[in-house]
C-alpha cells in the first residue's frame, strides 16, 4: 500500500514541472515589458535596462524558469505589477476561499448526487427517474454563470433570503452567502454524478450475487447499502476527480458572478490589469491544487478498489 | 417461375441489405433514436438561423445588423416582452430575439472551430502514439497529461491573458487546451485497430507508415473520434459563453450569448428576461449536441453504448 501511495506520489512531480513550464511558457508570449509596466510611459531607456537587469529580465529562459521554480518552492510567487505586493499574501487566502467554495460544491453534488443517482436507479423508468435524467441533462447542459443568475434573481431578488453576492464571514453569514454560490458551482458536477451513479448501480444491479444476497433474505436498504454502492463506486470515484478540475476552473466564473474573493476572481481582475506575474502564479497555484487533488482521488481509489490493493500486497509476498 | 421470381427477390434483398454502407447502417440505427432525433432537428434548426443571418447581412450589408442588432433605441430600453419584441429589449433598447438569433453564429461556429482545432492538433500526436507506440508513445502522452493537470478553462484563460483578447486568440486558446483530451481518444481507438488483419495485410504488401496510417487505420479509428468531436461542441460552445461572459472572449456589442449576460447581470432586478432567454438558447443548444453526440454513440459504436 505505502509503495502504491510513493509510487504515485513520484509520478505527480514530472506533471507539476511540466504544467509549471507549460504555464510560463504561455506567459512569455505576453507582450510588453515588465520593467517598463513598472517604471511608466516616462521612464528613461537607461532605468529600464537597470530594472531589467535587476528583475533578472534579460537572463536566457531557462534561468528565469528555474528561478521560477525555485521561488515557487521558497513560498515566494513574485511581485504584483499592479500594486508592487507580494503575489503569495494576496493569493494565500484567496486560495482558501476558492477551496471552500469547490469543496462546499463537491460536497453538495456529492451529498445530492449519489441518492439522487442510487434512487433512479433502483426504480428504473418511473416517474421519478424520467425527472431526475431530464433534470439533469439540462443541468448537465446548463452554463455556470446563467444558473447562477438565475438562482440570484429567484432566491436573492424575487424571494430575498439569501444574499445576492459576497463572502460574508461568522458562523451563519458564511454558510448563507455560501449557498448559492456553491449550489451554482456544484450544478454540472451533481448532474454529471447522478447520472454516473445511476449508470454504475444499474450494471450492478443485475450481477448474479445481488440475486444471492436478496435469495439470503437480505434487507432492500442493505442490499443497496453494503452490497451495491461499493461495488458501483469506482465510476462514481472517477468523474468527481475528473470533474474537481472542471470545478476549480469553473470557479472562476462563479467568483464573478457573485463577487466570492476566491483566486478566480483574482485571475480576471488580474488580466484586466496586465498583471502577468499574479497571472502566472495564480493559474500555476491552481493547477498545481488540480494536481493534487487528483493524486487524492488515484490514492482512494486504492482504498475503494480492492484490486488495486491486492496487486501490491501480492508483490509484497 | 414464380418460385424464381421469389428467388430473385430474396436474393436482391440480400444484396441490399449487404450493400448498405456502414454509414447507411449507422443513419437506419441513428434515425430510430427519438432522442437523437431532437437533437439533430434542433441543430439543423439552429444551423438554419445561422446561415439566413450570414445571408442577410451579406445581402443587406450588415445594414439591418447595424441598424437592429447594433444600434441603440433608447425608448425601448429595458422593454418587457411583447408582441412586438418577443422576447423583449435589452439595456440599451435593441430587440432581444433578433440579438440572440444574430447570437447563433458565434456560439455554433466557434464552437465548431474550436473542437475540430482541437482534433487538428490533438489528433495526429494521438495516432502517431497508439501507431508507433514505445518511447515515442510515452514522451508525447506525459506531454498530453501536462496540458491535462492544468484546467481547460484556465489554460484557456491563461492563453487569452497571453495573447491578449480576441476571436482568433480565443480560437487558438480553445483549440489548444482542448487537443489533449482528443490525443487520448484518438491514441485509444488507434491502438483497437492497429493490429487489425487488414493493418498487417497492408503492412505485407509494402504499403507505407503514412500510407496505412492514412488509408487503413484513420477510416476506422474514426467513429470514437466523430462522438468525441461532437460531444466536445457542447462543452466548447459554453467555453466561449462563459469566456465572453467574463470579459475575455467576444467582446460587446457583438450579440454572443455569454458577452449579452454580462450586461444583463446589472439590470437583473428590472428586467429578467435579459438574462433568461439566452441562457435559454444556450442550453438548448449544448442539449442538443449532448442528445446528438450520445445518439452517434450509441449508432457509430455499440460498444462504448452504457
Amino acid at each position: 500500500m505505502i509503495q502504491y501511495i510513493v509510487k504515485r506520489f513520484l509520478l505527480v512531480i514530472p506533471v507539476l514541472l511540466g504544467a509549471t513550464l507549460l504555464v510560463f511558457t504561455i506567459m512569455e508570449f505576453a507582450p510588453g515589458d515588465p520593467a517598463r509596466i513598472m517604471l511608466g510611459n516616462d521612464a528613461s531607456l537607461e532605468d529600464i535596462q537597470i530594472l531589467r537587469e535587476d528583475m533578472g529580465l534579460n537572463d536566457p529562459f531557462i534561468t528565469r524558469y528555474i528561478r521560477f521554480i525555485t521561488n515557487l518552492l521558497k513560498g515566494d510567487l513574485g511581485t504584483s505589477y499592479r500594486n508592487n505586493l507580494e503575489i503569495s499574501s494576496q493569493i494565500f487566502q484567496r486560495l482558501m476561499n476558492t477551496m471552500i467554495l469547490a469543496g462546499s460544491a463537491v460536497l453538495i453534488a456529492v451529498l445530492i448526487g449519489i441518492p439522487v443517482g442510487i434512487i433512479s436507479a433502483i426504480k428504473q423508468y418511473s416517474v421519478f427517474d424520467n425527472f431526475i435524467m431530464m433534470t439533469t441533462l439540462f443541468l448537465a447542459a446548463s452554463p455556470v454563470f446563467w444558473l447562477g443568475l438565475m438562482l440570484v434573481l429567484l432566491f436573492a431578488l424575487k424571494l430575498g433570503i439569501l444574499p445576492p453576492a459576497g463572502m460574508k464571514s461568522g458562523f451563519p453569514g458564511l454558510l448563507l452567502s455560501l449557498i448559492l454560490p456553491a449550489l451554482t458551482l456544484s450544478s454540472n458536477t451533481m448532474a454529471i454524478i447522478a447520472r454516473t451513479t445511476r449508470a454504475s448501480m444499474l450494471e450492478v444491479v443485475r450481477q448474479d450475487y445481488i440475486d444471492t444476497a436478496r435469495a439470503k433474505g437480505l434487507k432492500e436498504s442493505t442490499l443497496t447499502v453494503r452490497h451495491m454502492l461499493p461495488n458501483a463506486l469506482i465510476p462514481i470515484l472517477t468523474v468527481i476527480g475528473i470533474s474537481f478540475g472542471s470545478l476549480l476552473g469553473g470557479s472562476v466564473v462563479t467568483e464573478s458572478i457573485f463577487a466570492w474573493p476566491g483566486v478566480g476572481r483574482f485571475i480576471v481582475d488580474s488580466i484586466s490589469f496586465k498583471d502577468i506575474p499574479s497571472i502566472l502564479a495564480s493559474v500555476v497555484m491552481l493547477a498545481i491544487l488540480s494536481t493534487f487533488v487528483n493524486l487524492f482521488v488515484d490514492l482512494l481509489y486504492a482504498f475503494v478498489d480492492p484490486r488495486i490493493k491486492s496487486q501490491y500486497q501480492s508483490l509484497k509476498r | 417461375m414464380c418460385a424464381l421470381n421469389n428467388k430473385i427477390t430474396v436474393e436482391s434483398k440480400v444484396e441490399t441489405v449487404r450493400d448498405r454502407t456502414l454509414f447507411q447502417q449507422a443513419w437506419n440505427q441513428f434515425k430510430r433514436n427519438r432522442r437523437a432525433m431532437v437533437g439533430l432537428w434542433i441543430i439543423a434548426t439552429l444551423v438554419f438561423i445561422l446561415i439566413v443571418t450570414i445571408l442577410i447581412d451579406f445581402l443587406t450589408d450588415y445594414s439591418i445588423y447595424d441598424s437592429f442588432v447594433i444600434k441603440q433605441n433608447l425608448r425601448n430600453k429595458l422593454a418587457k416582452p411583447s408582441l412586438k419584441h418577443f422576447l423583449g429589449c435589452d439595456e440599451f433598447g435593441r430587440d432581444l430575439l433578433l440579438r440572440i438569433l444574430w447570437g447563433t453564429k458565434y456560439s455554433l461556429l466557434l464552437g465548431f472551430s474550436a473542437v475540430s482545432l482541437s482534433f487538428l492538433i490533438g489528433g495526429p500526436f494521438g495516432m502517431i502514439a497508439g501507431f508507433y507506440g514505445g518511447k515515442i508513445d510515452n514522451a508525447i502522452m506525459r506531454v498530453m497529461d501536462v496540458f491535462m493537470a492544468c484546467p481547460f478553462i484556465l489554460l484557456a484563460m491563461a492563453i487569452v491573458a497571453a495573447l491578449g483578447i480576441s476571436t482568433t486568440n480565443l480560437l487558438i486558446a480553445l483549440g489548444v487546451s482542448g487537443m489533449a483530451s482528443f490525443s487520448r481518444v484518438t491514441r485509444a481507438s488507434v491502438m483497437a485497430v492497429k493490429d487489425m488483419e487488414y493493418v498487417e495485410a497492408a503492412r505485407a504488401v509494402g504499403a507505407s507508415d503514412l500510407r496505412i496510417i492514412v488509408q487503413y487505420i484513420f477510416p476506422n479509428a474514426m467513429a470514437p473520434i466523430l462522438v468525441q468531436i461532437t460531444l466536445r461542441i457542447g462543452t466548447a460552445i459554453l467555453l466561449v459563453a462563459g469566456l465572453s461572459y467574463i470579459g475575455l472572449g467576444i467582446q460587446p456589442p457583438a450579440p454572443e450569448w455569454g458577452a449579452i449576460l454580462t450586461s444583463a447581470k446589472m439590470y437583473m432586478r428590472d428586467a429578467w428576461h435579459i438574462s433568461a432567454f439566452p441562457g435559454l438558447f444556450l442550453v438548448t443548444t449544448v442539449v442538443a449536441f449532448n442528445l446528438f453526440g450520445d445518439g452517434l454513440r450509441d449508432a457509430l459504436d455499440p460498444k462504448l453504448k452504457k
